[in-house]
């Protein structure tokens, strides 16, 4: 099907399930409670999409880029490796394992490849991420019937059209190991079965799920067009994860500092402020207000180190937060938490637009490559 | 044989028509007061109020101002022979013309049915999916800030006390995205001046000297006043500079791309001699380009050089009328080192224009400005220039349509004219404008109280402001800045698809 047919809407809105939960010791854990997790929010979605995003999953190929792909039919794929062998070396290519599942039609042909970038086209490790971001540009925006579907390093997404237990037991969750993982189950309110309409969206490390719909979609991808980005997906949670890359891989801004592009502080706030946060806020919504996400969502934003939790600046969508020990959770609702974990005694409401900051003990030691401050989850945002 | 003015019989007819109920006139003699054109005469022999129809200009003063509504004035019904071609209008030009054998003259904006965009553009709202925002009951945010962005911020700092790195240049800061446009001391009255002026202080906005300098009596509200700087360089002088919050380059004007400017001499009051710098009694001519300004280098030498005398604290403005390739000046300008573009569209204001000019040079600016804020965004500079546009701004619906086609603000010109008293009978140029507001004329400027002005001014800014907050309300947006180029809110009622792909929106049902 031609990307145009697919889309005829400006963008697909949703309303959905998220949950994310993360080891912070990075002790790698199966697929398991997020599918019991996931499921137990059935009402929040409908069928219509589901997805996961585990990171440590390929230890043996911590350094390599992995790319998940979708492809229509095998000329898709022959072209798409075509492609790779003139940018890349590939390491390994196999088949994604799927097992049948009821509710599971139709899927695409599910490859993944193990690429290291030629290094004759590269020059530094900043450079190397930008390579790959374009690469994977360039196959979702001229390779018809092939779909870059993530495109990390020791991480991967699995996601495709059925309820979400039904694509985990479909992509074999429970034979993967990761620290972290975050599920979507979506309710999307208009019918298109595209798998790579599903969440989470990932580029790179950086992997997004979202419940919710972004009234701001149109400007916020014009504003990312300007930087090379462009959205082949038309949905709003692909603005979410351009928005990241840009924000915090290459304008290196903090991730508190994301969340307030992200969910702004009102002005009236902004001009109660000390002088030198009121400059900072300020400079922030006149430069990147175009990347202000207005409307009702709730996100769960992930890469190798941190799992991050957002709502909306006035909180038009439910995200709760809970901690057991090395365990933190993000989610739509608390009960799935409990019911993953029993002996869990701590959740809390988190404000509008205040980031939940889940991070990696050892990553929290060395300085943050992204510039993004380590933040443990202050005592005042518990209700 | 030599004719001397008034020799020729004239073979215009009447414009208007003047009905007078004598069994509701009292004689009170208003009209005849109030009309700068002598329409209205008093014969006390028969106690009875005549007019002479002739010199009527439809601005309906005396009918708004007569205490027993005995006055009625109307278009003349008079029909030429029918002809599509050959129209009243294009034969009372030519018997003008044949008389006088002079240049049209105008003012206002063009009056001619282009195509009005914002009239087949409709906006989107929440259904199910999102919720809409109540305005009354939750924060709406309107504030906008003009001038250059930068491409990325760099912000240091510990310990949680964040720090700016990254020096952000100087900007406009506007509660509401509404502006008055440039209008000059000269082509309006000091009155109608000081309206303007106390209603952007009021209001948290700006307005604009037009070319005609700034009265000292206005400086005081200079924080809320752009400064022009235009090809006659009127009243441009190190204190003006300084006093501005802003600099407008004036390059053009949407009622007359490519014309100069002509103040006649009988408009050049001692105050407006001194505002200006000329010698009082002589026309101001307002060249048609800067003699400084042949190419896009010369205008950043301008740009850098008003940005040096003014301590680089002050954003600088361009503004342009919308021609054929706007995008690729407009580009250009950035690239120069403009701050702030301000686009005007065909239907522009103006207080006179050859009415050829106005009614047939530049395009729509809705056009104008689809096309420059995409060839900014395909540069990757729409960041380091805001976007104004101007020229037949009517109502809040036109501000949010302008913006959510890529507009910062608007600059309102005749709108804030007609919530001042005019009545849009496209006379300014004659200096004798009735509701106080295009005159010199100390009779009828006094007519316009500023204190009266102001409010009428800040009201209009408040209803407008209210009205696109429950616009953005409705489509679940709660800033100003969510709307500005989001396209996606816009959908074209009966427009080809080349029209739509112009303006870069769907159609409605698409």
């Amino acid at each position: 099907m031609l990307r145009e047919a697919r889309f005829r809407d400006d963008k697909e809105f949703s309303g959905c399930s998220i949950f994310g939960m993360m080891n912070v010791r990075g002790e790698r854990f199966n697929g398991e409670p997020m599918i019991t997790a996931i499921a137990n929010m059935k009402e929040r979605s409908n069928g219509l999409g589901g997805g996961f995003a585990a990171y440590g999953i390929y230890p043996q190929y911590a350094e390599l880029y992995c790319f998940h792909m979708m492809y229509d039919d095998q000329g898709a794929k022959e072209e798409t490796e075509g492609f790779f062998r003139s940018r890349f070396e590939v390491e390994g290519a196999e088949v994604i394992p799927t097992r049948e599942c009821e509710g599971v039609d139709d899927p695409p042909l599910l490859w993944r490849y193990f690429l290291r970038p030629r290094e004759n086209l590269v020059c530094s490790e900043e450079d190397t991420d930008d390579f790959v971001v374009q690469a994977v540009m360039h196959i979702n925006v001229n390779i018809d019937g092939a779909f870059v579907f993530s495109s990390g390093k020791n991480m991967g997404v699995f996601k495709g059209v059925g309820f979400p237990e039904d694509i985990g037991r479909f992509f074999r969750l429970e034979e993967y190991e990761g620290y972290t993982w975050v599920a979507h189950g979506r309710f999307p309110t208009n019918t298109q079965g595209w798998w790579g309409g599903a969440h989470p969206f990932n580029i790179l490390d950086w992997s997004v799920v979202h419940n919710g719909e972004i009234s701001s979609y149109g400007i916020n991808r014009r504003y990312l067009e300007m930087f090379g980005y462009i959205c082949t997906l038309h949905t709003d949670t692909e603005v979410i994860a351009y928005g990241v890359d840009l924000l915090l891989r290459r304008h290196g801004l903090s991730i508190r500092d994301m969340a307030r592009v992200f969910a702004a502080p009102l002005w009236t706030e902004i001009d109660r402020m000390p002088p030198r946060e009121r400059e900072v806020h300020t400079a922030l919504r006149q430069t990147y207000g175009s990347l202000l996400l207005n409307g009702p969502f709730s996100i769960i934003i992930s890469n190798r180190h941190q799992m991050i939790g957002l709502t909306d600046r006035i909180r038009l969508r439910p995200l709760v937060a809970g901690r057991n020990g090395d365990f933190m959770y993000i989610s739509s609702e608390e009960a799935p938490i409990h019911l993953v974990d029993d002996t869990l005694r701590e959740t809390w409401i988190p404000q509008g637009g205040e980031p939940i900051v889940a991070e990696l003990l050892e990553a929290a030691e060395e300085p943050e490559e992204a510039g993004a401050e380590v933040i443990t989850i202050p005592a005042t945002d518990r209700a | 044989m030599k004719w001397r003015p008034g020799e020729l019989k004239s073979y215009l007819l009447p414009q208007f028509l003047v009905d007078r109920d004598d069994y509701r006139c009292i004689r009170c003699e208003v009209c005849v007061r109030q009309c700068a054109f002598d329409v209205h005469w008093y014969d006390e022999e028969e106690d009875a109020v005549f007019a002479d129809e002739s010199k009527c200009v439809g601005c309906l003063r005396c009918v708004t101002l007569c205490p027993t509504n005995a006055l009625v004035v109307r278009h003349n019904p008079t029909q030429h022979p029918p002809n599509a071609n050959w129209t009243k209008e294009v034969l009372q030009n030519i018997y003008k013309q044949a008389e006088t054998g002079g240049v049209l003259l105008t003012g206002m904006g063009c009056d001619k049915p282009y195509p009005i965009y914002w009239d087949r553009i409709v906006l989107d709202a929440s259904q199910v999916t999102n919720p809409s925002i109540d305005p009354l009951r939750e924060p709406m945010e309107l504030r906008t800030y003009l001038g250059a962005k930068p491409d990325a911020l760099k912000i240091g700092g510990k310990g949680g006390k964040p720090s700016l790195e990254t020096r952000i240049t100087p900007q406009l800061k506007l509660e509401t995205p509404i502006m008055f446009s440039a209008i000059s001391y000269g082509a309006i009255s000091y009155n109608a001046c000081e309206s303007l002026a106390r209603a952007a202080a009021e209001a948290g906005t700006y307005y604009n000297t037009g070319e005609g300098g700034l009265h000292r009596n206005l400086y005081k509200y200079g924080d809320h006043t752009i400064c022009q700087v235009a090809s006659g360089r009127f009243g441009v002088h190190a204190d003006y500079l300084e006093v501005a919050a802003a600099l407008e380059i004036k390059i053009g004007q949407g009622a007359k791309p490519g014309i100069g400017g002509h103040l006649p001499g009988e408009k050049v009051s001692a105050e407006i001699s001194r505002t200006r710098m000329i010698p009082k009694g002589t026309d101001a001519l307002s060249p048609a380009p800067h003699h400084d300004i042949y190419s896009i280098e010369d205008l950043a030498q301008l740009i850098y050089a008003l940005k040096e005398a003014t301590h680089w604290e002050k954003p600088v403005s361009v503004k342009i009328a919308a021609v054929h390739n706007s995008a690729a000046i407009a580009s250009g300008m950035v690239r120069a080192g403009a701050d702030i573009i301000a686009l005007d569209g065909i239907r522009g204001g103006t207080g006179a224009a050859p009415t050829m000019i106005r009614d047939n040079v530049g395009i729509p600016i809705e056009l104008a400005l689809a096309a420059v804020d995409d060839r900014l965004r395909q540069e990757g500079i729409r960041n380091r220039a805001s976007i104004v546009v101007a020229g037949g701004i009517r109502s809040s619906a036109d501000v949010v349509k302008a913006i959510a086609l890529g507009a910062d603000a608007v600059y309102i010109g005749t709108a804030a004219l007609v919530a001042l008293g005019c009545h849009v009978c496209q006379k300014c140029y004659t200096g004798k404008c009735n509701w106080g507001i295009a005159t010199q004329d100390p009779y009828l400027s006094k007519r316009l109280n500023p204190e009266v002005g102001a409010r009428r001014l800040v009201n209009l800014l408040n209803a407008w402001s209210h009205e696109i907050m429950e616009m953005l309300g409705g489509m679940g947006i709660n800033a100003i800045e969510s709307l500005r180029g989001n396209r996606l809110r816009l959908r074209g009622v009966g427009l080809t698809q080349e029209e739509l792909d112009i303006l870069g929106i769907k159609h409605a049902g698409a």
